[in-house]
């Protein structure tokens, strides 16, 4: 009766126990979702260089580090005790897409002829990875936020220039999608 | 040049002024830290087990071929803006004895601009920030690289950011 509990969740499941984390936060300590902030506090750690925006008492934000670290924990908890081996499921015409481009091998929804560190050699490798990781980093601070801070706490909280965000988001996403994938892959 | 403070005060995310006193650090007690660090464990269990992490679902979401990620999001979206109105309404302080309050984001150029860049980086890497560390913590090592690559990008707005419209 618990198998359900192995196989991927639904989104009816996920979503409303992922947007619960918004007001939780605010009831523990008054504190605000944010994951992309995480990367500026760790820049402001390592190598704040002088720069005004990383010259700041990151020590203040060490709950956001403390959440973050529990975010790679729990993806090695569900990874490794929370699997069963359900094949993962895929659109039949992204997975023929995918298959024009020699990109069939994806078990756990990673396509590893993409993400691996021998196809960080190859262009496409090189752009989805640096490239892209670049783009996630600075998009994400230009913007104010992410997908946790702007699309869910930020609409959450009726906030609409992040609405304004999140649209944005999604263009970008669609842009790169049809503009740029097909070409690189 | 602009004044740090004022830059400060259009980056949403920070909670805190840090410029008030730098060198102060307000303790941060062992159950708090602990909330956060079993707050997040349950994040990325959730994040893990939904997919999110998934470059395939984030493809099929930018197809518009799979409702699941619309779910994901639209659902954590009404279910936080319930949650939000219940703690407005009940007028409680949170568990720390503090008013809870709602920081207004102002609009800039910068959630348009920086929005774009980041779309065009999530549907490359198929992973916003969070479902980076839950990617490596799955145990794809690479994604360290997307990380890296990350803070490097942050890094370089930090540096530039006088320079950019805001």
């Amino acid at each position: 009766m618990f198998d359900w509990i192995f196989a991927p969740w639904p989104w009816y499941v996920a979503g409303p126990l992922l947007g619960l984390t918004v007001p939780l936060f605010m009831w523990i300590d008054n504190k605000r979702l944010g994951i992309s902030s995480v990367l500026r506090h760790i820049c402001a750690a390592t190598l704040p260089a002088k720069i005004p925006f990383f010259t700041y008492n990151w020590k203040n934000e060490r709950w956001n580090l403390l959440f973050v670290f529990g975010i790679l924990m729990g993806a090695i908890i569900a990874t490794n005790v929370l699997t069963n081996t359900t094949p993962f499921q895929i659109d039949a015409r992204l997975q023929a897409f995918l298959a024009a481009h020699q990109i069939t091998h994806y078990p756990s929804g990673v396509p590893e002829d993409l993400f691996s560190w021998q196809s960080f050699f190859t262009l496409r490798g090189f752009i989805c990875m640096v490239v892209g990781g670049f783009l996630v980093g600075f998009g994400t601070r230009y913007a104010g936020g992410c997908t946790s801070g702007h699309a869910i706490t930020g609409i959450s909280q009726l906030q609409w220039p992040s609405l304004v965000a999140t649209i944005c988001f999604m263009v970008g996403g669609i842009l790169a999608t049809y503009c740029i994938l097909p070409f690189i892959l | 040049m602009q004044t740090n403070t004022t830059l400060q005060d259009t980056d949403i995310e920070l909670n805190t002024d840090p410029c008030a006193d730098p060198s102060g650090t307000t303790p941060l007690p062992f159950s708090l830290a602990l909330t956060f660090l079993l707050a997040g464990i349950y994040f990325g269990v959730l994040l893990t087990k939904a997919q999110v992490i998934s470059w395939i679902r984030i493809q099929e979401m930018f197809h518009f071929q799979s409702f699941h990620m619309y779910g994901v999001i639209g659902s954590a979206i009404i279910t936080g803006a319930i949650g939000v109105q219940v703690l407005r309404n009940s007028g409680i302080r949170s568990i720390t004895k503090q008013s809870i309050t709602i920081r207004k984001v102002a609009f800039q150029k910068g959630q348009i601009l920086g929005g774009l860049i980041f779309g065009i980086g999530w549907a490359l890497t198929g992973a916003c920030p969070g479902p980076i560390f839950a990617v490596i913590g799955s145990g794809y090592s690479v994604f360290i690289v997307i990380l890296v690559s990350a803070l490097a990008g942050t890094w370089v707005y930090g540096k530039l950011r006088n320079r950019l419209p805001h």
